[in-house]
């Protein structure tokens, strides 16, 4: 063992540890304290975490994250509908899965930019669509009711696309021997799907559930861009109230903020330990 | 094969399958190419109703060329360049010798910083954002392009560090085992052996890398404020009240800046999917 | 536009050196850099600022003039950070209360000496709206009046006239609604719209006085008297007198559906006309009446909000940025930045000359001669920070589900008791 590993390691460990593994343990301490980001910071204990718990916006914020996380696994699903759809070898099928996929590569500003163009109650494409089919025109993001759900679709187009691509990749690689011998044992259809495919594709899987929960986790910038937490804060989640809090106007609240943050950071905890104990065994069966 | 190729169906469902496609297509990408329609549009069209009809004219040149000539764009469009060129080389550069150390080397605590770099990558934007800003602020670095980048470089090191130790996890060992009995040095076994055998991943990280960092908002908006030093992302909201209300050139607006990452996707096309999709199959 | 502004626009500044060097002379030579930061970025006050600098940078051979423009709405959240994180010279804000939580953070520079020195000749009336703790903060560099701006051609084709009272205000309205059009364009998208129509309907029900006690905190939310305020407010909201959908939209882009006539009237500030002027609206389409009496005998409250400059605590070029608030409240360069074909705005200046224009005039008038109950910045201004955003976003919600006002009112009411404690 000599310390050449150290020194290749060195530059990349401490830049990650000074952006990223240290102002975790700041933040969970931050979140003790109230602190506008200038002065000195006062030591309130767990007041901040008791505050959030009679905070009518934080309990929206919450439950709005619940709906995102549920219903925007829906590009799992989705993703590999438009994956089987799409892998057949016609003309021009290549060009097809590109402009399929490639939502994913538009910054979610521009996806939140459009899609509230798309959801305008007048001049919106939606509405002239449902108007066409002789259906009253709705009013997507101006509906507390409904405005979370828009947003959450909006999320779900990128979504799809990657969860597709990612699917896509994985059909490639399914055995045909495994499929042309199920197929003689007559197998086919959903049934083909569900008990070879499937399995098959458990990696692809599993790496878009990865994806899709940090994306649900991260859906700062749609609603930022799209209702801008409205309308009457009905849109807002623990992400973006989290940033409306720390930055408000009327104050940084950073030691608020930092515990919306922790209490996001912890949501996302038991995602990430199931993440890293996949892999961890993954690791284990493979490793040299 | 799953599903059954189509060549083996009925000719009418290999009909039905060529029609539907276009069709399929059009509709994912309907709201975008309202936009585009939108981007074509004189301004009169919005006044006279005429959303979705044909456009009276067609003002493309002048729509765009309003983008470029008489707003920040520009301005903006540089500032992304400068902030996601540096970040692709830094962050790239950082996990190729991360990745080399946690690949090849056996040391205690290896996969304890592996698993350090992949849980970091996971964590939500928030909890970094008051120390962040804070140690931005404190080193003078505030709304400066130096002060996103090198957050952003670090960020994707945990990412980077995933897939390039993968990556050479990948390679054949033997060739390093060679090198090092006629006594190669390690670091001439990096540069001379490795590296040239990680071009494939290079070249899908910075795709991918330069994706991620142009398309970035959150610290857009957290670290800078102003043309000065905003990205494109950021910038659009100015822009767009600057042109408030005027969808044909806010629909421009957006399409220039969604550009450069389109361009590279379609660009690097191969690489970019490969990097996406690394380990969804075995 | 952080452009280094030097020759290219030497043309365009020519026009005013003379009543420029009046200025530099008599200080000491300015240098440096001079880092202006500003909110102006509507398409109007964006022409002015930049302008501004590049005569500013004009005027001092030695100093350099960076501006930099920032969106409106974007700089209600950002300017806290520019102030704390890396502040510029020259900010742009709010007069009254919206100053707090900057003045009580120490991060608006006090001016109180410049006041006091004589600096900001003809400014005597306007001091009061830049005092807090009894120390000066900032200047004003513009304030306008609010109003009703209806389409007057509109109203001669259904036979209305100007109303004085809320009956006869109301009459109207139903006959705009049975028209098949709205009463009222509104944008609610960011809050302060609703607060404008708040303060005039609760100033006309219970009087400036009382406006001012909710502001300052000493009347509950649940009060009978806000509650008829708000009856008052859905009497209109249940005749369907406001567009639909305002929810979605800035204040902005509800503009055009008093350009199309889909909406007759708009409760704005005058900032709005250039905007319906661009639109292609002339004068005799659009014309203004004063918000009408609705409580009998009440005399009058008027909003007029005053939008500001300020030096941030942290300022590096002091000399210069203060220099720049003495040449922006100046006489003439208040003249010329409030004209129609600039700001289309009121001067601060005593001692400017309002415009020649039909709106400007008549909202100087009312402002000088009709606003006896008092004159208010505006709902997010007169209260404190955290209440006027909490307040606005149950104004909003009250707007679009009426029926939620007990609901609302009594989380208004709850907040209150914490903010003011």
């Amino acid at each position: 063992m000599t310390v050449t590993p150290l020194l290749f390691l060195l530059p990349g460990v401490l830049f990650f540890a000074v952006y990223v593994v240290i102002p975790i343990f700041q933040s969970f301490q931050i979140s003790l304290y109230d602190w506008d980001g200038l002065g000195e910071a006062t030591y309130v204990g767990l007041e901040n975490y008791s505050e959030l718990v009679g905070d009518r916006a934080f309990e929206i914020s919450l439950w709005n994250n619940v709906k995102w996380l549920v219903l925007y696994l829906l590009a799992i699903p989705a993703g590999l509908f438009i994956a089987l759809f799409l892998n057949q070898t016609v003309a021009g099928i290549r060009l097809y899965k590109s402009l399929f996929f490639f939502p994913f590569v538009l910054s979610q500003v521009v996806v939140g930019l459009v899609f509230s163009w798309f959801y305008l109650p007048r001049e919106g494409l939606l509405n002239a669509v449902l108007g066409f089919f002789g259906a009253g025109s709705i009013n997507v993001l101006g509906d507390p009711t409904l405005a979370t759900y828009g947003i959450i679709a909006a999320g779900l187009w990128p979504q799809t696309a990657y969860c597709m691509i990612l699917y896509l990749t994985g059909l490639n690689a399914v055995d045909p021997e495994q499929i042309e011998a199920a197929r003689l044992d007559g197998a086919k259809g959903r049934h083909m799907l569900w008990y070879v495919v499937i399995p098959q594709l458990r990696p692809a899987t599993f790496i878009a559930f990865v994806v899709t929960i940090i994306g649900a986790l991260r859906s700062f910038d749609l609603i930022s861009i799209m209702t801008n937490g409205g309308p009457f804060g009905s849109t807002r989640v623990l992400s973006f109230y989290m940033f409306e809090q720390a930055l408000s106007e009327y104050g940084f609240r950073m030691g608020y903020g930092s515990a919306i943050a922790v209490v996001l950071f912890m949501i996302m905890l038991v995602f990430i330990g199931y993440f890293l104990w996949s892999m961890w065994n993954e690791e284990r069966q493979s490793g040299h | 094969m799953f599903p059954t190729p189509i060549q083996k169906r009925s000719r009418a469902a290999q009909l039905t399958y060529q029609s539907i496609l276009p069709i399929a297509l059009i509709m994912w990408l309907l709201p975008l190419l309202a936009v585009m329609l939108f981007s074509m549009r004189p301004l009169t069209d919005f006044t006279n109703g005429n959303y979705w009809g044909v456009p009276s004219s067609f003002e493309m040149f002048t729509n765009y060329g309003r983008v470029f000539f008489e707003s920040d764009m520009p301005r903006y469009m540089i500032n992304s360049v400068l902030i996601t060129v540096p970040t692709v080389v830094g962050a790239v550069a950082l996990s190729c010798m991360t990745g080399f150390a946690l690949g090849i080397y056996k040391f205690r605590g290896n996969l304890l910083l592996f698993f350090m770099f992949i849980a970091g990558n996971f964590v939500p934007f928030q909890i970094l954002m008051v120390p962040v800003r804070d140690l931005t602020v404190n080193m003078g670095l505030y709304d400066t392009k130096l002060g996103l980048v090198l957050f952003h470089v670090a960020f994707q090191t945990g990412f980077c560090t995933l897939f390039m130790r993968n990556f050479i996890r990948a390679l054949p060992y033997p060739l390093i085992e060679a090198a090092r009995v006629e006594g190669v040095s390690e670091w001439r076994i990096f540069w001379y052996v490795v590296l040239p055998l990680m071009k494939p991943a290079i070249a899908a990280l910075a795709v991918l890398i330069f994706t991620f960092i142009w398309n970035d908002y959150f610290w857009a908006i957290v670290l800078t404020q102003g043309p000065g030093a905003q990205p494109v992302t950021a910038g659009i909201t100015s822009f767009n009240s600057q042109f408030v209300a005027q969808y044909h050139l806010m629909s421009a607006g957006s399409i220039v800046a969604a550009l450069p990452p389109v361009a590279m996707f379609f660009a690097m096309q191969k690489h970019f999917i490969a990097g996406l999709t690394l380990g969804a199959v075995k | 536009m952080r452009s280094i502004i030097k020759t290219p626009l030497a043309a365009l500044a020519a026009t005013t050196m003379l009543a420029g060097t009046a200025f530099a002379d008599g200080h000491a030579a300015l240098s440096g850099t001079l880092r202006i930061m500003s909110d102006m970025g509507n398409p109007a006050p964006r022409a002015v600022i930049e302008s501004l600098a590049a005569e500013f940078d004009e005027m001092h051979p030695d100093l350099t003039v960076e501006l930099d423009i920032v969106d409106r709405e974007a700089w209600k959240t950002q300017i806290r950070n520019a102030l704390s994180a890396s502040p510029p010279d020259v900010v742009n804000w709010y007069a009254a209360n919206r100053m707090g939580p900057y003045v009580d953070a120490g991060l608006f520079m006090d001016i109180s000496d410049m006041w006091e020195a004589g600096d900001f000749e003809g400014l005597g009336a306007v001091q009061g709206a830049m005092t807090l703790n009894d120390r000066q903060w900032g200047v004003p560099y513009t304030y306008y009046q609010w109003g009703i701006y209806y389409r007057e051609d509109i109203f001669n084709e259904l036979g209305l006239s100007e109303p004085a009272t809320w009956e006869e205000e109301v009459a109207n309205c139903q006959v705009i609604v049975d028209s098949g059009r709205a009463c009222y364009s509104i944008g609610t998208r960011f809050l302060w719209t609703a607060g404008g129509w708040f303060d005039y309907l609760n100033m006309r029900t219970n009087g400036f006085d009382f406006h001012m006690a909710l502001a300052r905190g000493e009347v509950e939310w649940t009060d009978d008297r806000v509650r008829q305020t708000f009856a008052n407010w859905r009497e209109l909201i249940d005749m369907g007198a406001f567009l639909a959908d305002h929810q979605n939209y800035s204040w902005q882009e509800a503009l055009p559906f008093v350009v199309n006539g889909e909406a007759t009237a708009y409760l704005i500030g005058n900032f709005a006309v250039p905007h319906l002027r661009e639109a292609g609206l002339t004068d005799d389409q659009i014309d203004f009446y004063q918000f009408p009496a609705i409580t009998e005998g009440m005399a009058m409250g008027e909003d007029a909000p005053t939008d500001t400059f300020h030096i941030p605590s942290g300022a590096e070029n002091v000399p210069a940025a203060q220099e720049f608030l003495r040449f922006v409240t100046s006489a003439e360069v208040q003249t010329r930045i409030n004209g129609p074909d600039a700001l289309g705005q009121l001067p601060i200046n005593a001692m400017s000359e309002v415009a020649d224009d039909e709106f400007l005039q008549q909202g100087f008038d009312m402002l000088a001669n009709n606003a006896t109950g008092g004159i208010a910045q505006f709902f997010d201004r007169d209260f404190p920070a955290e209440m006027a955003a909490l307040g606005m976003e149950g104004l909003q919600e009250f707007m679009v589900f009426p029926d939620n006002l007990d609901d609302i009112l009594n989380r208004l009411e709850q907040s209150r008791q914490r903010i003011y404690e």
